[in-house]
């Protein structure tokens, strides 16, 4: 039994690197600090839905093969194809991400992140706008206003509270982790007190009123010392129940209800009484918060990329955080969701310039999100290849999008069984990234992070990055075969 | 109160901590199944069509339909919305419609919901041979 420490979690863009592994007879034994996602693929890597087989469709039904005869197969496919589709990238390490850029200009196809269904449009309207943020470690130790809007970190990133935000304990302000705890304690005394009423046990009481947020109303919390943290979102999620005040916008208002904070940041009046379903008063407190403070953050999430409007809500948000450095101090950040999903965007960039939907079909790197990313590509039935690789389209296209790419003879490279190896005609397992192999991961703060091999990939089990270059070395080769014979 | 026939609402995807454990756990887990087949409503709307929790309901979009399991949004209110975690279930209901960014709709696709007390949710595998014939 011997222990690991300091390592990096591949699960989601926080990449927590404060993990214990304790291991036992080659796999994982026990996981110190993660959160549930952490520990689930920590064990995974010992599951019964792990690949460790090469397989083929052979007459409608997947057969075990060879890694030798998966890898040509799959080179004649891409080698072949006019317009394939290589997507998928975000959780694997930036080595195998590099190698795919190359792959992807070797066979003319287009090259795609998990960011064209995540945070694309945050990415488009960087680019119109530009992006003042910052690192985690200085929101960590210096910012005393915390605003999540239309994300949910206590599902999707559920560490990110308690290492970079409300429940850390910074070099300048404190954690408020004790002041949550006594809210949840009063809360569960008052739900006893009037448990003991009903029953009879104690006698009514005149209840004295406790501000609910739910109403939307702005309590005496927004004037109290310490961290803040305030949610916006269309339903009250976990880490809604959570905030010091929760802000319930109406179903596709972002916009407008940012648009209506910019005003007031700017001292102009509103002539309405309500913005997306928020009184102006309410609002006018919220924006009195937001300028008092020293440094203020927002995070956002898939409540503003995926919901109507789409990267106009992004752009108004960084141009509100624009207005509000006018005031006082203010980052803003995305809440990137797989753990190498900036690596991804940052290694297409540094390879081909763009970030995601990079088309190489006419022989140089064309970006035009709309045209060249791949919902789009494959709603239009325009290609005729897929490789999906650390990533599951099937799962997460909309029906339309996969049928088109179920039709076409599709590549899978995946440490598990999924819904995309369940469809694919040739599947190639790989070896688990930061479990089974080492490798390079960018926090969503687009910092550079090392992750660890702490178990041995099962018997044979290539990595990512090694069969990318063998499908890679195989397509040259048919290729000069093809000029040869011309 | 006049128990309604079925509802016009509008769905909004996204995650839950449950979906997340299961897709690390693998997307053939019982946990991964049971957190991406379910259906948060608010507790008014449950009511306006008659439902309880755990009740099957069939969600219908212009991009198809699919049965899920009803269970009430468990914190405030969310009237007009029900809430579907990511997964092949959710998404093959979700608006195609990428407004030419590449985006797809995943939140604010209008959806009829109504009961289907006699219907089964297909698994995994039942839903990939429906819809892909695989």
């Amino acid at each position: 039994m011997s222990k690991i420490n300091s390592v990096t979690c591949p699960v989601c863009g926080c990449l927590c690197d404060d993990i214990e592994l304790t291991i036992a007879d080659g796999i994982v034994a026990q996981v110190k600090n993660g959160c549930a996602m952490c520990e689930a693929k920590f064990f995974s890597h010992s599951n019964e839905h792990r690949l460790k087989t090469p397989l083929i469709r052979k007459d409608g039904k997947l057969v075990p093969t060879t890694y030798t005869v998966a890898v040509r197969k799959s080179a004649e496919i891409l080698a072949k194809a006019n317009y394939p589709i290589l997507y998928g990238w975000s959780s694997t390490d930036s080595e195998a991400q590099r190698v795919g850029v190359e792959l992807a200009e070797e066979v003319g196809g287009v090259l795609d992140n998990t960011a064209v269904v995540c945070h694309g449009p945050s990415i488009l309207s960087v680019q119109e706008v530009g992006i003042p943020t910052c690192t985690l470690g200085q929101i960590r130790h210096r910012a005393d206003l915390l605003i999540y809007w239309g994300c949910n970190p206590w599902s999707a990133h559920p560490r990110h509270l308690e290492r970079y935000t409300a429940f850390t304990d910074g070099r300048f302000e404190n954690s408020e982790w004790m002041s949550y705890l006594n809210k949840v304690k009063a809360a569960a005394g008052r739900k006893k007190i009037k448990s003991l009423e009903r029953k009879g046990i104690l006698k009514h009481r005149r209840e004295r009123e406790i501000p609910t947020v739910s109403d939307n109303k702005p309590t005496e919390i927004l004037d109290k010392k310490g961290r803040k943290l305030i949610v916006v979102d269309v339903r009250k999620s976990m880490t809604a129940e959570i905030a010091d005040y929760f802000l319930q916008v109406k179903p596709g208002k972002d916009y407008e209800l940012i648009q209506g904070i910019r005003a007031l940041v700017r001292d102009q009046e509103l002539d309405v009484e309500e913005v997306a379903g928020v009184p102006v008063e309410y609002l006018q407190q919220l924006v009195d918060a937001m300028i008092s403070c020293d440094f203020g953050v927002i995070f956002f999430g898939m409540g503003l990329t995926q919901s109507p409007s789409k990267f106009r809500n992004i752009d108004v948000a960084i141009s509100l955080i624009r207005d509000l450095n006018m005031r006082t101090k203010f980052a803003i950040m995305p809440m990137r969701g797989h753990f190498n999903v900036t690596g991804a965007n940052t290694v297409f960039t540094w390879q081909s310039g763009y970030p995601y939907a990079v088309d190489f079909s006419l022989g140089y790197p064309r970006y035009n999100p709309g045209e060249t990313t791949v919902v789009d590509v494959l709603l239009r039935q325009e290609s005729d290849a897929g490789l999906v690789i650390a990533s599951d389209p099937v799962s997460n296209f909309p029906r339309k999008a996969v049928e088109h790419l179920v039709k076409n003879p599709l590549i899978v490279i995946d440490p598990h069984m999924n819904a995309t190896s369940l469809v694919g005609d040739i599947i190639i397992p790989s070896s688990i990234v930061g479990v089974e192999k080492e490798g390079t991961a960018y926090r969503m703060d687009h910092v550079p992070l090392p992750l660890k091999k702490v178990v041995d990939p099962p018997k044979g089990v290539l990595s990512d990055e090694e069969i990318l270059n063998r499908i890679l070395k195989e397509v040259r080769k048919i290729k000069s075969n093809r000029l040869e014979a011309a | 109160m006049v128990v309604q026939q079925k509802l016009n609402l509008i769905l909004l995807t996204g995650r839950t901590i449950d979906q997340g454990v299961g897709k690390e756990s693998g997307k053939g887990t019982k946990l991964y199944f049971e957190s991406t087949t379910i259906c948060y409503m608010d507790e008014v709307d449950m009511k306006a069509i008659g439902l309880r929790n755990n009740d099957h309901i069939l969600v219908t979009s212009p991009e198809g339909s699919v049965v899920l399991r009803a269970v009430k949004h468990p914190r405030g209110a969310m009237p007009g919305m029900i809430y579907i975690p990511y997964g092949p279930w959710a998404n093959s209901i979700c608006s195609t419609d990428t407004t030419s960014i590449g985006m797809p709709s995943f939140k604010g696709t209008p959806v009829e919901v109504k009961p289907a007390p006699n219907q089964p949710i297909l698994t995994l595998q039942e839903l990939l041979r429906k819809e892909f014939g695989r």
